[in-house]
């Protein structure tokens, strides 16, 4: 990437990084009037794209009445107060779309658990 | 007089203040000198000639060189004018640097620059036609204009009916773009949305004309 288009990057925030198939918690900032509050909208990452300040990931959850609820978030944006991860997932493919055709115990994701790497001298 | 020449970088998006999204294009916009001032008495016309990118000597022919050593300027590879009102006068001098600083953050500017080549380009992509249909019994029909006149009155296709040919690579000109970033140590501006041409194409930057 370009040098000028670099120093317009917004900065880097201390987020954990997010993957497809993670379960996550993102806080929202929302400007309501003159009122703030922050609003949380958890679910599974079903795709992660784009780089610098473009990057965004989404997050699906399952609303009342099994409805689905999509909803895209920008990695760099600051009205994203927080990030929190909950559960990762082993999962086979960048782009989980087809959790949107299959529901209940059939939309489950096999946990990844991992492990602090061993020392290495 | 206010003016720059730069290269488009390319785009990206910032976010302001309140967190909303804000498409830009980077610009690297000079340092422009001030290469010749156009006299009204010697040259029939007033501007100012601004000089941009420095490039090797070697690069630029005799003629050219001589040109910019007048005022001790280093070799410069693009020359633009911006042409002053016929009552203006210039407030710059020969030889002074231009940096992006002219110009303010939330200004509204236009920028000059030559599109993006297409081609030999159809109708479809040139003007915007419909295509045809693609099934009901038609074959090679698609992309095709469709009829382009009359019969025997008037006899002839009408001048100006608009056809495939080439298409882009013309001087083009956005208007009242709002200016979002000011760098001068990086030679830099970033204006709001997106202005003509590829990367490291050649633009000019004015203020509006608008308003």
């Amino acid at each position: 990437m370009n040098d000028l288009i670099q120093s317009l990057s917004a900065p880097d925030r201390d987020f954990p990084k997010v993957e497809s198939g993670d379960t996550v918690k993102v806080h929202v900032r929302i400007v309501e009037g003159d009122k703030e509050r922050v609003q949380i909208f958890q679910g599974v990452v079903i795709r992660v794209r784009g780089g610098g300040n473009e990057a965004t990931f989404t997050v699906r959850r399952i609303a009342s009445h099994s409805v689905g609820v999509e909803r895209t978030f920008l990695v760099k944006s600051p009205r994203i107060e927080k990030i929190e991860i909950l559960r990762r997932a082993k999962v086979r493919r960048a782009q989980l779309y087809y959790l949107r055709n299959v529901r209940g115990k059939a939309a489950r994701l096999k946990e990844r658990r991992e492990y602090a790497p061993k020392d290495k001298k | 007089m206010k003016g720059m020449i730069g290269k488009k970088v390319g785009m990206t998006q910032i976010f302001d203040e309140k967190g909303n999204v804000i498409p830009v294009t980077v610009i690297q916009a000079g340092p422009c000198y001030v290469t010749q001032i156009r006299q009204a008495d010697r040259d029939g016309y007033t501007a100012v000639q601004l000089g941009f990118e420095e490039t090797k000597p070697a690069r630029l022919t005799k003629g050219q060189l001589g040109h910019l050593q007048r005022n001790k300027l280093p070799a410069l590879r693009v020359l633009r004018e911006f042409r002053l009102k016929r009552d203006e006068s210039s407030d710059l001098t020969e030889g002074t640097e231009i940096k992006v600083d002219v110009f303010a953050k939330g200004e509204r500017v236009d920028v000059v620059g030559t599109s993006k080549g297409r081609g030999f380009a159809g109708t479809i992509k040139r003007h915007g036609f419909h295509r045809g249909p693609k099934t009901h019994g038609q074959s090679d029909r698609e992309r095709a204009p469709g009829s382009i006149g009359m019969c025997a009155t008037p006899g002839e296709t009408l001048k100006g009916k608009r056809m495939g040919g080439h298409m882009g690579d013309e001087r083009v000109t956005i208007q009242n773009l709002e200016v979002v970033v000011v760098d001068a140590e990086k030679n830099m501006l970033a204006v709001r949305g997106a202005i003509p041409g590829h990367r490291n194409s050649i633009v000019v930057i004015k203020p509006t004309v608008k308003r």
